[in-house]
């Protein structure tokens, strides 16, 4: 079970005065169960590349395959993979529509054809599993805070019982608690779903602390693949392409380069400070 | 498709015509228009082509731009060419075959008609696609200025002009998320009745128009904010003013429409 892209190029308005080349090469394979991070500057391609996953965009040149099977082939049915790989949107605005909470949660599986009861037994446990407060249920979704529509929006596709969960910024806008909340609700769905989670988002600090894999995409490519600190080795590179590795990163390397014996490439604030206990025992 | 309606058919540049004052090249566009349907006879044909030439070559915008709006009215010509061909009465007949017949009359005006529908999609394409939507609301706007004075609403209408310009890529281009966001969950935007289809668009609908709600909302307030209260002692950020370009090119527009109407009043 898995996912894999195979050079696969998309360009913006081909054709027109207006080209832009947004997804340029990409070869990928997402193995089931992973935890991954794609980070990237504005613009780098990151919202382009997860709207292939589920073929929502169409890849100018290239191949994907679900599962061993081209997603492009003529009798591919696309409105099933999209219930098997889940996205949630940046904004929940973008997809809140009933008159309360709980029937917007039913639209998913509802969708896939179960009926009411089905549908709404999906709906009560993926609220649950979203931390919805139940008080919540039956209230227009339009009327609930920037966090708990995120969580509404999340439950939504939680709802269709996808195998592949993919989160576009699920952070943004939220204050810090919001934003820990999310993602640890997001890391134990991984845990206990043994769920594929892939997690786009700005910041190498979030990203850093719960995922596995990290993708840093740049300029419509992919720039670096690999565990977070792999990844983070390369932090001078980083931020010529206008990120940064997470703070602790700097703080080691900062120590290493005053002639403290750790080894630097711990990635939480947790693993730097064991590093460091380490040295005075 | 989303850029196309975002900035009409603008083709980005820097050449002269890129620069002229929108009025100028409204004008343009209007008496060039005149000027084809004046002109008669092969010397006016070639007046109009080599003006029309001589424009394209100087505003740099790849020609499959400038053909580009014939697509949308290949029926119509073809239906104009028909009816011109067989419908025309004259008396050097060239082929006859029951109720068909075709004259020489007729086949030279369904190519004179051809050629008129072709120059005049290619010609308002000139100014379309050198000439953003706003700008062409700005020249309308300082045109139009003299109505104010009957108690025309020019202003208000003008900015009402540009605000819908500048919101249909936004709506457009939110359609198309939400769209995205609710296939994502399994919505069926394609298949179906026609009525079950209308109800599936539900889930489109209401976000989208709580967005645009919002969205008006916001500048309005932002617009009031600035102190914002409508026409009367108004100022522009770059108001529209003439250069010498632009008084060259009406010079040139003039002494064009002066051939054309010298051709047909005073050689054929
Ligand atoms: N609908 C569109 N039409 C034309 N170009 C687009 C469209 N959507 C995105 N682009 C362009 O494609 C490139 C990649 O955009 P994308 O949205 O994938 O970036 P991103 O990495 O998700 O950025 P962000 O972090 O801001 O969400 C950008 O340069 C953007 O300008
Ligand atoms: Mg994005």
């Amino acid at each position: 079970m898995s996912i894999i892209l195979n050079n696969v190029s998309f360009t913006y308005g081909e054709g027109t005065a207006y080209e832009m080349q947004a997804l340029k090469n990409v070869t990928l394979k997402i193995d089931d169960g992973e935890f991954i991070g794609i980070i990237g500057h504005t613009g780098s391609g990151k919202s382009t590349l997860i709207q292939h996953l589920n073929g929502l965009m169409k890849a100018v040149s290239g191949e994907i395959y679900f599962n061993g099977r081209d997603i492009y082939e003529e009798d591919f049915d696309l409105r099933e993979l999209r219930t098997r790989v889940g996205l949630v949107f940046q904004y929940p605005e973008h997809q809140l529509f009933e008159t309360t909470v709980f029937n917007d949660v039913c639209f998913g599986p509802m969708n896939q054809g179960f009926d009411k009861n089905e549908a709404g037994l999906r709906a009560f446990e993926a609220l649950r599993m979203a931390g919805v407060p139940e008080k919540l249920y039956y209230q227009p979704p339009f009327d609930l805070s920037g966090g708990q529509k995120r969580r509404v929006a999340i439950a939504g596709v939680l709802a269709m019982k996808p195998e592949v969960l993919i989160l576009d910024e699920p952070t943004a806008g939220l204050d810090p608690k919001g934003r820990d909340e999310i993602l640890d609700l997001i890391a134990g769905m991984h845990k206990s779903k043994k769920m594929t989670v892939i997690l786009v988002s700005h910041s190498m600090e979030d990203v850093a602390k719960y995922v596995q894999r990290i993708i840093v995409m740049d300029e419509g490519q992919v720039f670096l693949d690999g565990a977070p600190r792999e990844v983070f080795k390369y932090y001078k590179e980083l931020e010529k392409i206008g990120l940064c590795a997470p703070e602790v990163t700097y703080l080691m390397e900062d120590l290493k380069a005053r002639g403290m014996a750790i080894d630097g490439d711990a990635t939480t604030v947790e693993e730097a400070k064991q590093s460091i206990l380490k040295l005075f025992q | 498709m989303l850029r196309d309606i975002t900035l009409g058919q603008y083709y980005p540049g820097n050449s002269p015509v890129h620069k002229l004052d929108p009025r100028v090249k409204l004008f343009g566009a209007l008496v060039y228009i005149v000027s084809l349907f004046v002109f008669r006879g092969i010397l006016g044909f070639l007046l109009a082509t080599v003006f029309l030439i001589f424009v394209i070559k100087i505003c740099q915008v790849p020609f499959r731009f400038m053909v580009k709006g014939l697509k949308a009215i290949v029926i119509l010509m073809a239906f104009t060419a028909v009816f011109n061909l067989f419908l025309t009465p004259g008396e050097h007949v060239l082929f006859h075959y029951g109720i068909f017949t075709i004259t020489m009359e007729g086949v030279k005006n369904a190519a004179f008609m051809l050629i008129r529908l072709t120059y005049l999609i290619v010609g308002t394409s000139v100014m379309t696609l050198t000439t953003t939507p706003n700008q062409l609301t700005d020249g309308l706007e300082k045109a139009l200025k003299p109505l104010s004075k009957i108690g025309v609403p020019v202003h208000a209408v003008s900015m009402m002009m540009s605000i819908a310009l500048r919101f249909i890529p936004i709506l457009i281009e939110e359609t198309d998320i939400i769209m995205k966001a609710q296939m994502a969950r399994g919505a069926n935007f394609e298949e179906g009745s026609l009525i079950v289809r209308a109800k599936n668009m539900i889930p489109l609908l209401v976000p989208l128009f709580i967005s645009a709600f919002r969205r008006a909302d916001d500048l309005a307030m932002a617009m009031e904010a600035r102190c914002y209260e409508g026409g009367e002692g108004r100022t522009k950020m770059r108001p529209l003013k003439y250069q010498g370009l632009d008084y060259g090119a009406y010079v040139l527009l003039l002494a064009y429409l002066g051939g054309i109407i010298f051709l047909r009043f005073f050689i054929v």
